[in-house]
């Protein structure tokens, strides 16, 4: 852009890049390079770092284990479970904060404010919300005649509770993000849409929505792939478990269990390339879409 | 399609002002309705959103008795203020607030200083192999944080660094993210400046520093503050290169106190409180950054 590359502005260049790289590489180019090699590890010292033995077992070891195949199944309904609310409820507190302009900032301010809070703190006290007996959420379903639940001890609502808390939590970034792509929106076409009559849901249907798209599309494969990733909350919120019988072992608190918990590095690394997958399909789509789709 | 774009609204314009008379007719009792519809929801949507943090406010300042009550007592008769200080008494919060701020600082002025270099050799310079280079950082980006934290964990421990400051702070004074942001900034400032700074006798070191940065203020402020909320919330990193209780950072330190604290509620919700609070008052204070820090991230794709 500047001038023709010469080695006199290399040299200079790399002097200006060298502390980047050199914690990029030691803590992110290395570490992938590494993991991918780990997943192949079938006979490794912990102590002396040495590496005996290659092969696929870890790969058979977890596509044999029901545990993985439990914490893939736990991800993916959480996932089901979170982005398509979330979006629908975003989408429609974006489009009010559009709608009104006294305070609009104010309620914008609240509806992001869970996202800059910890998530271990936060997950504490949704834990408490839930409790059993003393919980807030129970009381307030005491009015609607629901006899308490046991959110945190009860396998069958523990991945309720913690969907609810994923949506609440990450509700305000994606209404910011709506927020950019409605107000990419030509008012114009909405002006003359109502000269000719469009009533609001009309308006809604044939500009918004598909002027909307790439938004749309962004904040999905963003959530997805956020979702999948899943992890403070699971343990804050059930106290350093997976969930009362393994109900919310995700795919990373198993990568966690294996690594931290067993020193199974291998098969921990397996599993971990396992979710660069599935995560890698998304970001692909996204990209393929964007280029197709998106010109800015 | 981008002159088409303007085209349309052009032209839209044009129509919709020799309609305009008419337009104004439109808004009616019912646009006003709608509105007022739309603050009632908005208004019960947020006051959802609090209820959380309501709840860990009024519990913190409860007695023991009072938070487990049934119903539920929103208002406690007496501020018991002194179950913070019950909290910073049953486990060492000061200390672990000091790490925290520790941490976070450090990781966040080494994080600017090595992204504002990189940022500027990739936008004001030329260099061989720029273009792959830049290509290999982003593609780092699509690989999620969890798969490095195992290798990196054996590097960690492979440098003698386990149970250390350094072991929280290394591997988080970069990010590929930050440098990405900077650079998409720091190219909007026009070349020319470039040039005249060096007809002037300015070095670039001088150059990025008295011109280029006070010019990005916003950008940097905005990679600062989100870097700061992620430092101070990070949880899993620091759980695992830690078991010395001294060195924990607030997220650690407060997740083991719910085991300390047990049913005492009130206590849990007043730690809770404690780890929170800071990153609120930024929030309150500098939202603006965040938010553009935000929408920016969303850009990119």
């Amino acid at each position: 852009m500047i001038d023709k590359p010469t080695f006199k502005s290399s040299f200079k260049a790399i002097l200006y890049l060298f502390p980047m790289m050199l914690v990029i590489a030691t803590f992110n180019l290395y570490p992938i390079v590494r993991s991918f090699l780990m997943s192949f590890y079938t006979d490794f010292n912990i102590f002396t770092q040495a590496v005996n033995g290659y092969g696929l077992d870890n790969f058979f070891t977890i596509f044999n284990d029901t545990s993985f195949w439990l914490a893939i199944r736990n991800t993916f309904i959480f996932v089901l479970g979170v982005v398509p609310t979330s979006i629908v409820l975003s989408l429609t507190i974006a489009i009010l904060l559009k709608k009104v302009s006294f305070l609009s900032g104010f309620f914008r301010s609240i509806y992001f404010l869970p996202f800059v809070t910890s998530t271990v703190a936060i997950s504490i006290v949704w834990n408490w919300i839930y409790h059993s007996r003393f919980g807030l959420m129970n009381y307030g379903l005491s009015f609607l005649g629901v006899d308490p639940i046991a959110f945190i001890t009860d396998p069958n609502y523990s991945m309720l509770a913690l969907v609810i808390l994923a949506i609440w939590k990450g509700l305000g970034f994606n209404i910011i993000l709506f927020l950019v792509g409605l107000n990419a929106i030509n008012e114009n076409y909405y002006s003359a849409a109502k000269i000719d009559g469009a009533k609001g849901w009309q308006r809604f249907t044939n500009i918004t929505l598909p002027l909307l798209g790439p938004t749309m599309f962004l904040v999905s494969v963003m959530g997805v792939i956020n979702s999948f990733k899943v992890f403070d909350e699971v343990f804050a919120l059930f106290q350093s478990r997976p969930g009362p019988a393994g109900s919310a072992l995700t795919v990373v608190y198993y990568i966690f269990q294996k690594f931290y918990q067993e020193s199974q590095y291998g098969i921990a690394a397996a599993a971990g390339i396992v979710l660069f997958l599935i995560i890698l399909v998304f970001t692909l789509l996204q990209m393929a879409f964007n280029k197709k789709f998106v010109h800015y | 399609m981008e002159e088409l774009k303007e085209k349309d609204s052009l032209f839209f314009m044009k129509w919709a002002k020799t309609k305009h008379v008419k337009e104004t007719e439109f808004v009616t009792s019912g646009e006003k309705g709608s509105r007022i519809v739309a603050y009632i929801l908005l208004s019960i949507g947020a006051f959802t959103m609090l209820i959380p943090f309501l709840w860990m406010i009024s519990t913190s300042l409860k007695s023991p008795a009072e938070a487990v009550s049934m119903p539920p007592v929103w208002i406690p008769q007496v501020f018991r203020i002194e179950n913070f200080r019950r909290a910073f008494e049953v486990a060492p919060f000061g200390r672990y607030f000091l790490n925290s701020v520790l941490i976070t600082s450090i990781s966040t002025l080494g994080e600017l200083l090595t992204t504002i270099l990189a940022a500027f050799a990739f936008s004001k310079m030329n260099f061989y192999g720029k273009n792959i280079l830049f290509t290999i950082l982003i593609a780092t980006m699509m690989v999620p944080g969890e798969l490095m934290i195992i290798p990196n964990y054996l590097t960690i421990s492979r440098l003698g660094l386990m149970n250390t400051y350094a072991a929280m702070i290394l591997p988080y004074v970069a990010s590929v993210f930050s440098v990405f942001m900077l650079k998409q900034n720091f190219e909007s400032v026009p070349n020319e400046l470039y040039y005249a700074a060096k007809v002037d006798g300015s070095s670039d070191f001088k150059f990025l520093w008295t011109i280029l940065v006070p010019l990005s203020k916003s950008a940097i402020v905005a990679v600062m503050i989100l870097k700061i909320i992620g430092s101070w919330n990070s949880f899993m990193w620091p759980l695992i290169v830690t078991n010395d209780r001294l060195l924990r950072p607030l997220p650690v330190g407060l997740q083991a106190f719910t085991t300390e604290a047990g049913t005492q509620y009130e206590l849990l919700m007043a730690a809770s409180a404690i780890v929170v609070a800071p990153m609120v008052i930024i929030y309150l204070f500098l939202q603006r950054y965040i938010i553009m820090g935000v929408s920016k991230s969303g850009l990119k794709g």
